[in-house]
């Protein structure tokens, strides 16, 4: 017996209808997200018979891999109610810890370890005073920014460390024709992307973004969760700032500079609620190859690279103002 | 006996305290630290965060946070940078010395208006809007500019000069004080500091920015306007943004689109935490701020004297702003507690 056969007269206490499907999926962010990734393709491909070149969108991917890995993580904090603003420091400081420690002499796979080892404990930081000392994690991450990019200025000095040869060039190595960093956000796109939607575990994130006080008292043990959450991050932003390493052959104190405004773009564009409780991986996934398509297509196109900080500024406030206008639109 | 008390449990002490202890403890070292030289290093340091922190105290007491106050103060310098440059281009002759000062802070004013309108319009968190508004007032100083630096040559004398001559100066004959002036700019950031307060402590929208910051639910419930009241401390913060982004071609002779103002929002942060302001909203004072900022000069003073490379000054401001947040949760739940005593 289906639920409209049920021989109950209506009342106030009945349960709204259940919107129909196509509806449901109209008005998500994420579909937003992938219009405008459409129109984006398109306009693009007006700019320049170039821009269609797969392999040419791919090889850009790259140049904004890292902080697209990173997204995918931070999207998932932002759900859980917190935001963290540091991983773009967190990338620069484990980088150069571990381009400083090659250059000493420690064997690179060391090299790696102690840099991602740094990158945890950044991670771990962050969550002692948000989570252990219940201060709000904007305004600490907002310090440990600047803590963490002071210190890589302490390592690292004003100069360039290089890294050694055969370590150069993550970015060249293709899987299937499509380089490796890329494979490797799409893999921890689907990973994080089950995690979330089809785990315990990620439902929980949910409920602690959508309340977190009532997940407590339902059993959740949200300190642990977000403390993981916020070692997650540390950690995998330790692997971008490597990876960027590996990519741009050499480390400076600047590396990933302002990357915090992209991968929060990402989060935003992607439909990703700012207070916490809604959003999708699909979303920043969408998002991710959105800002690389309206990147790409700027220079494409010959803009000017401020021209792009105003773009990527307007994009910024314009996704959000969107998001929050879809979500108070639909029953919460 | 209650009033030393009162004096002790003051936040503001504290600060002056940390301030004391820790001349002291680099003048045991270096004793050239305790000079009036330094004194005037020290205080040279100060007044553009100074003037900004003022603004950015307000939003920070107003429970938000103003992230774009280093590209307001870059695009309303270079604003006032291109009016020198190009007057006679534009205008076919040359504007009086004293014009930058009023369009720098009407151009930070309108800045500030375009984050607050943001933030109240469409009920979004001030961090997410000023960090976007961040990178697009960033942009619009290199459109505006052609990524050009306005060099030292275009800026008036008289502005330079303000940060170099004094109103007046101390008679030679002193045995102390003699030679020893204070600049034109430092004098306007403390003018700025006194206004500040007067219009937190003795106007109604001053206190109505208390009361928001103290409950943004009960604000409203009570009659403020809130919308009007965030409207007014974004445009201050621009305002002052603009103001210091004027002392800063001042301070230094030239403004770029890219090293002028960049990261000055961390460094006013971190003097008004460590002020005592609390983030939770409600909490600070100008007195405290005054101190913080007057502390994280002292520490900037300090480094080159002690050896410490310069490089080293963005890790420390961030060691600051951690530490300051420590206290915050220290005093406040103390706070808590002492109030729990007093009920029976």
């Amino acid at each position: 017996m289906s639920a409209s056969e049920m021989p109950s007269a209506p009342s106030s206490q009945d349960a709204a209808p259940p919107r129909p499907t196509w509806q449901v999926v109209l008005v998500r962010p994420e579909t937003m997200t992938f219009l405008l990734l459409i129109a984006g393709v398109f306009a693009g491909s007006q700019l320049s018979p170039f821009f269609l070149d797969v392999a040419y969108i791919l090889r850009s991917f790259t140049l904004y891999s890292e902080f697209a890995i990173v997204a995918l993580v931070l999207t998932m904090v932002i759900i859980a109610g917190e935001i963290d603003l540091s991983p773009a420091a967190n990338m620069a400081l484990s980088a150069c810890i571990f381009a400083w420690m090659q250059q000493a002499g420690v064997p690179i796979p060391l090299a790696i370890g102690i840099g991602l080892l740094s990158g945890l404990a950044m991670g771990a930081l962050n969550a002692i005073f948000v989570i252990g000392l219940q201060l709000p994690s904007i305004i600490v991450t907002i310090g440990t920014l600047t803590l963490y990019r002071g210190l890589a200025q302490v390592i690292a000095g004003d100069k360039s460390i290089r890294v050694p040869e055969w370590f150069i060039g993550i970015d060249k190595v293709m899987i299937g024709g499509i380089p490796l960093p890329v494979v490797a956000f799409i893999l921890l796109a689907i990973v994080l992307g089950f995690v979330l939607s089809g785990t315990i575990f990620g439902r929980q994130i949910y409920q602690i973004g959508t309340n977190e006080v009532a997940a407590r008292h339902a059993g959740i043990r949200t300190a642990r969760i977000k403390t993981g959450l916020f070692l997650g991050i540390g950690l995998v932003a330790a692997i971008a700032g490597i990876v960027t390493a590996s990519r741009l052959g050499s480390v400076r104190y600047d590396l990933g500079l302002g990357g915090e405004l992209q991968m929060v773009l990402m989060a935003m564009l992607g439909g990703t609620y700012i207070f916490g409780g809604r959003g999708t991986i699909l979303g920043t996934f969408l998002a991710a190859w959105l800002l690389v398509i309206v990147s790409t297509g700027m220079i494409v196109a010959n803009v000017l690279p401020a021209v792009q900080l105003v773009v990527l500024g307007v994009l910024l406030i314009v996704s959000i103002v969107a998001t929050n206008f879809i979500y108070s639109r639909t029953q919460r | 006996m209650n009033f030393l008390r009162t004096l002790l449990v003051r936040r503001e002490a504290g600060i002056a305290v940390m301030i004391v202890l820790f001349c002291l403890a680099v003048g045991a070292v270096k004793p050239q630290f305790l000079s009036l030289d330094q004194l005037r290093i020290i205080l040279l340091l100060t007044p553009l965060i100074m003037i900004a922190a003022m603004g950015q105290m307000m939003v920070i007491v107003a429970r938000h946070v103003d992230l774009s106050i280093g590209s307001t103060l870059g695009f309303s310098a270079m604003v006032s940078g291109m009016l020198y440059r190009f007057d006679v281009d534009w205008f076919g002759f040359d504007v009086p010395w004293w014009t930058g000062i009023p369009v720098s802070v009407v151009v930070g004013a309108l800045l500030g208006f375009g984050n607050g309108v943001l933030i109240q319009l469409f009920r979004l968190p001030a961090i997410i809007v000023t960090l976007g508004t961040l990178s697009l007032y960033r942009g619009l100083t290199f459109i505006i500019s052609n990524a050009k630096q306005i060099d030292r040559q275009w800026i008036p004398s008289e502005i330079k000069g303000l940060s170099q001559t004094s109103p007046f100066t101390f008679p030679e004959f002193l045995p102390i004080v003699g030679k020893f002036n204070i600049p034109w700019i430092v004098i306007l950031a403390f003018g700025i500091a006194i206004l500040a307060y007067l219009f937190l402590m003795h106007t109604r929208m001053g206190r109505q920015i208390y009361a928001i910051g103290s409950n943004p639910v009960a604000a409203p419930l009570r009659g403020i306007n809130v919308t009007q009241v965030n409207l007014a401390v974004f445009t201050i913060s621009g305002a002052l943004a603009g103001l210091a982004g004027i002392m800063y071609a001042s301070r230094w002779g030239f403004v770029n689109p890219s090293n002028t103002g960049n990261g000055f929002e961390f460094q006013v942060i971190a003097a008004v935490v460590i002020g005592g302001v609390s983030i939770n909203g409600g909490v600070g004072t100008v007195l405290g701020t005054v101190l913080g900022v007057l502390l994280l000069g002292c520490v900037a003073a300090a480094l080159p004297l002690l050896g410490i490379p310069g490089t080293s000054q963005a890790a420390i401001y961030g060691a600051v702003i951690l530490l300051a947040l420590l206290i915050d949760r220290t005093v406040r739940r103390q706070g808590i507690v002492s109030l729990k005593r007093v009920r029976p």
